[in-house]
């Protein structure tokens, strides 16, 4: 039977399950065959804190979801075209985000009574007429998995464990996706038992097959590559293209990298990278805790060692201490914040940007750190390396700002030129810098470079330049301790001025507004690059007028930003904060912004920012 | 893997020319309160690292905070007067990254025993060639006198108007349990025991933990005089010497700084029962065994035999990649 195939410009897929059911795996491999298919595409993970919640209940769901498309996208999209629920929790827990006509395809193995009941059904959706909106295909993947795989003489509980490649060999061939990636994929993984590897081969193999040969999928789809600038291209997710940030950063700045950290969500993944990559003279420490992960990492960067300490927000509130130390010892570090839903715990697993502000005054007196922020997955990269920029440059703590959906989220990367990429120049202090009154030369540590105000970086074994620094006030200059009141108020402007300084090597805000007639400014930060722009898009696309820009320096803010903002009849801010860098911009600048904000632990849904922009948008032209 | 036994300072280059105490004194005024025990030990320190033969820009010292801490701004070496607790960790950090130095934490009893003692526990149980000094004095001295947690119980401070209600810990039996490599206690009143102590500390491979008894003539004045006075110090102390015998209780046996086992060790450690009444001093334990980070930069260096030229595109290219 030759079926009919349709085409389609973009598919937004949400798999669904448990969190046993391997449903990163199945979308982490759906998304490999959509990249080397050539599809744009961006995902977003979305699971639990608990490692294994109770099986079959609401709070145990783990799912994950990817757009991809035919032309440049910019989000994981906003409501599925197609849910896969492995049981009737991850249906009840996804349902409602569908729009009505989209496609569900329910594992119905697992609708008993008893499983219907510890996901709060008292019927069953499948029978009750309660999806009657959508296109529901009832599948017993379960039962078609064992079935297909009896000849490898598995249990039957790691039969069942199949499913998900069966789910996903059926989506591979409702959407045309390649599959000798997840062939080889299975070979490796599973190259020490070999039954399971020919076991999870079948399940793939059959659940394609199913989809060929049943009457119940009438057509597949076809979503042609998308038109991308040539190159090489890999997937990536925010924290494995910050965790090689930072490993270019070493090799382009000669500074062996000491990362300081201790494990948390969802900042981890970045210690578990860069613990593989020693062979680039990487050093991990797994601390006792997380200040004695800063506080190691500062003692490395004191030995000119490029410090790195990787933490999320309960992490910064008890490195704040060590950050204020480096403020003042003026050294190299840089203090990743992977942001996830406070205060306290707050939701680990999820998304927010909401340690803005913790970033920059989170520390007694008056301390001014650099901030960065990546806008998306691959961008982590960028971001990770000026970063490094930023903290050798001007002897100085930085934050870098990511956020959960950044880390766990990903995206094509086009795979930059190695001999492209910035070389950072640490400039050690090698001579005395002063001459004395004695006429013999002397190590003044705080004797500054007139055009940057970072002071000279001297490390142990240099013979002649010893010195001691530390968290009492110095004088300037000569670095001694210094109790002077003129001296203070010097050093705390000086140490102000030097942060500000850093605007002069920063590149100006670029505004997109290709009609340049926009009133009103979309400006953003962060994570919310992605949403922001489809939004702008679509209001674009309607014959509205809006111009957007996205701030990836939060301290300093680029030079022409207050004359950028000035422009514009009207600047609207989303934020998924209740209105953290709107606070500062209004403070530094005079401007009215206008805050778009939530907490709700996932990104914006472009729906909502295009409802939000175009009130605005018309608000101003009435 | 195995470690051959080594010094502390093995690494450490030497000075090309015999350097002096004068080289290791800075010209920044010192600070301490008049009669202080922070001056003996000091100079002690500045008259024992010349002899060490090493280079004096390769020498570190880290300090946290408390009247102890200022140490590292009196002498000419690299410093760092870091912030209360947490010498321990940036040392560590330090100590791992450059191989060549001679890393020595300044610390004292709150800085060590209280705000910092995770710290100081993690340094020992991983055995950072570090040489950590704590000032013990049984007081906060630069907060102006409250009880520390080493102070006796029923000590009445201004914190403690009616006498304090926790048990002190005994610094070197808690040495002994997180497993240091090297334990010794010495008192600032005893010159010629004090630099042998530390001459010693400075030499071990690993984290040497060395408690120097220290008097604070301002807010605990006369703490160690019983161990001071001539007459009543022959009573009370007892003088640890390898392969000398000892007496525990109605038991004897010879001391072996080099048993394994800390659990001898540990026993001697509780002959002061907190009263001062007999107080071992000397060297409790110093034993090998490897430590953290010789083996962070063995593994380092494994690696990078294995790839001596590590490629950075090939890194973060990846196995799957598609051409456009
Ligand atoms: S307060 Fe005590 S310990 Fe501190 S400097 Fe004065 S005498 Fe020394």
């Amino acid at each position: 039977m030759t079926k009919q195939v349709e085409q389609l410009d973009q598919v937004i897929i949400r798999f669904a399950g448990d969190s046993g059911d391997g449903m990163q795996l199945t979308g982490d491999r759906f998304t490999q065959e959509t990249a080397a298919f050539g599809n744009d595409l961006s995902t977003l993970p979305n699971f639990p804190a608990e490692i294994r919640a109770p099986a079959g209940t609401l709070p145990g769901v783990s799912s994950f979801q990817l757009h991809f498309a035919d032309h440049d996208i910019l989000t994981p999209g906003d409501a599925p075209d197609v849910l896969v629920a492995m049981n009737p929790a991850a249906l009840r827990a996804n349902v409602n985000d569908l729009e009505p006509g989209a496609t569900v395809i329910v594992d119905t193995h697992d609708f008993t009574a008893r499983n219907l009941g510890r996901a709060g059904y008292a019927t069953s959706p499948l029978e009750d007429g309660s999806l009657g909106a959508y296109d529901v295909h009832p599948v017993d993947l379960t039962n078609m998995t064992v079935e297909a795989i009896k000849e490898f003489e598995l249990t039957r509980k790691d039969a069942e464990r199949a499913k998900n490649m069966f789910a996903l060999g059926l989506l591979c061939w409702l959407y045309g996706r390649p599959t000798e990636g997840t062939e080889q994929f299975l070979g490796t993984k599973f190259a020490r038992v070999p039954n399971i590897r020919d076991a999870n081969m079948a399940a793939f193999r059959a659940g394609w097959n199913f989809g060929e040969t049943t009457e119940d999928f009438a057509v597949s789809y076809q979503i042609k590559p998308a038109a991308m600038a040539s190159g090489t291209y890999r997937n990536i997710s925010g924290n494995l293209a910050l965790s090689y940030g930072l490993v270019a950063a070493s090799v382009q700045s000669g500074l062996p990298l000491f990362l300081g950290a201790y494990p948390i969500t969802p900042a981890s993944d970045i210690l578990h990278e860069l613990s593989k990559h020693k062979r680039f003279g990487v050093t991990t420490f797994q601390a006792e805790d997380e200040i004695a992960g800063i506080g190691a990492a500062l003692g490395a960067s004191f030995g000119g060692a490029l410090g790195v300490t990787t933490t999320s927000g309960p992490g910064i509130a008890l490195k704040s201490e060590t950050i204020g130390l480096a403020v003042t010892l003026e050294l190299p570090l840089v203090i990743v914040d992977v942001q996830r839903g406070g205060p306290s715990t707050g939701l680990p697993t999820k998304t927010e940007q909401a340690d803005l502000l913790q970033a920059m005054f989170g520390r007694n007196g008056e301390a001014p750190v650099a901030i960065v922020a990546p806008r998306s997955p691959a961008d982590c990269f960028d971001a990770a390396l000026e970063a490094v920029r930023i903290a050798i440059t001007y002897r100085t703590p930085v934050m870098l700002l990511s956020d959960g959906y950044l880390a766990n989220g990903s995206e094509p990367w086009q795979l930059p030129d190695i001999d492209a990429l910035p070389v950072i120049d640490p400039r050690f202090a090698t001579q005395p810098n002063h001459d004395g009154a004695d006429g013999v030369g002397h190590f003044w540590p705080y004797l500054r470079d007139p055009e940057t105000l970072a002071r000279p970086w001297a490390i142990p074994g240099t013979p002649g330049l010893e010195h001691r620094i530390g968290g009492l006030e110095k004088a300037d200059g000569h670095g001694n301790i210094s109790y002077d009141p003129r001296n203070h108020d010097l050093m705390v402007r000086t140490r102000k001025a030097k942060i500000d300084r850093i605007a002069d090597t920063v590149e100006p805000v670029f505004v997109e507004d290709p009609g340049s007639r926009a009133r009103v400014l979309a400006l953003g930060w962060g994570s919310t690059y992605g949403s922001i722009g489809a939004a702008c898009r679509r209001l674009r696309e309607r014959g509205l007028d809006i111009a957007q820009a996205h701030l990836r320096h939060l301290n300093p803010f680029p030079s022409n930003l207050g004359e950028v903002l000035s422009r514009y009849d009207r600047v609207v801010l989303p934020e998924m904060n209740l209105g953290q860098l709107a606070m500062l911009l209004r403070a530094t600048y005079l401007v009215d912004v206008v805050g778009y904000n939530q907490v709700r632990g996932v990104p914006f849904s472009v729906a909502e920012l295009e409802a939000a922009f175009t009130t605005i948008v018309e608000e101003v032209s009435r | 893997m195995t470690i051959e036994p080594m010094s502390g300072l093995q690494l450490v280059p030497r000075a090309d020319e015999p350097t002096t105490r004068k080289d290791f004194s800075s010209d920044q005024e010192v600070r301490w309160c008049p009669g202080c025990g922070d001056y003996i030990v000091l100079a002690a320190v500045q008259s024992f690292l010349p002899s060490l033969g090493l280079r004096r820009e390769n020498v570190v010292f880290i300090s946290g905070i408390g009247c102890s801490s200022r140490f590292p701004y009196y002498l000419d070496t690299y410093g760092m007067h870091s912030i209360h607790g947490r010498a321990p960790a940036i040392a560590t950090g330090l100590a791992t990254s450059r191989p060549d130095l001679s890393v020595f934490v300044v610390t004292g009893d709150g800085d060590a025993l209280s705000i910092g003692g995770n710290h100081l526990i993690h340094a020992m149980r991983r055995n950072v060639n570090l040489t950590i000094l704590l000032f013990n004095n049984r007081i906060y001295g630069l907060t102006k006198g409250q009880y520390s947690p080493t102070s006796e119980l029923g000590k009445i401070t201004k914190s403690t108007p009616m006498g304090s209600l926790d048990k002190p810990f005994n610094p070197v039996s808690l040495a002994l349990g997180a497993e240091a490599s090297f334990v010794a206690r010495t008192l600032d009143s005893d010159r010629a025991h004090l630099i042998e102590v530390l001459q010693a500390a400075a030499d071990h491979r690993g984290t040497s933990f060395v408690e120097i008894y220290q008097n604070c003539p301002i807010f605990n004045d006369g703490a160690f005089d019983m161990l001071r006075d001539k007459d009543e110090s022959e009573a009370r102390l007892i003088r640890l010497r390898h392969g000398e015998p000892v007496q525990v209780g109605d038991r004897e046996w010879v001391h072996d700084i080099h048993d394994p086992d800390p659990s001898r060790a540990f026993e001697i450690s509780r002959i002061d029962d907190g009263s001062m009444t007999k107080v071992p001093v000397g060297i409790f334990r110093s034993v090998q065994r490897p430590t953290y980070d010789d083996l962070v930069r063995a593994q380092v260096e494994t690696a990078r035999t294995d790839d001596p030229e590590p490629d950075l595109a090939s890194l973060i290219a990846g196995s799957d990649t598609w051409t456009i």
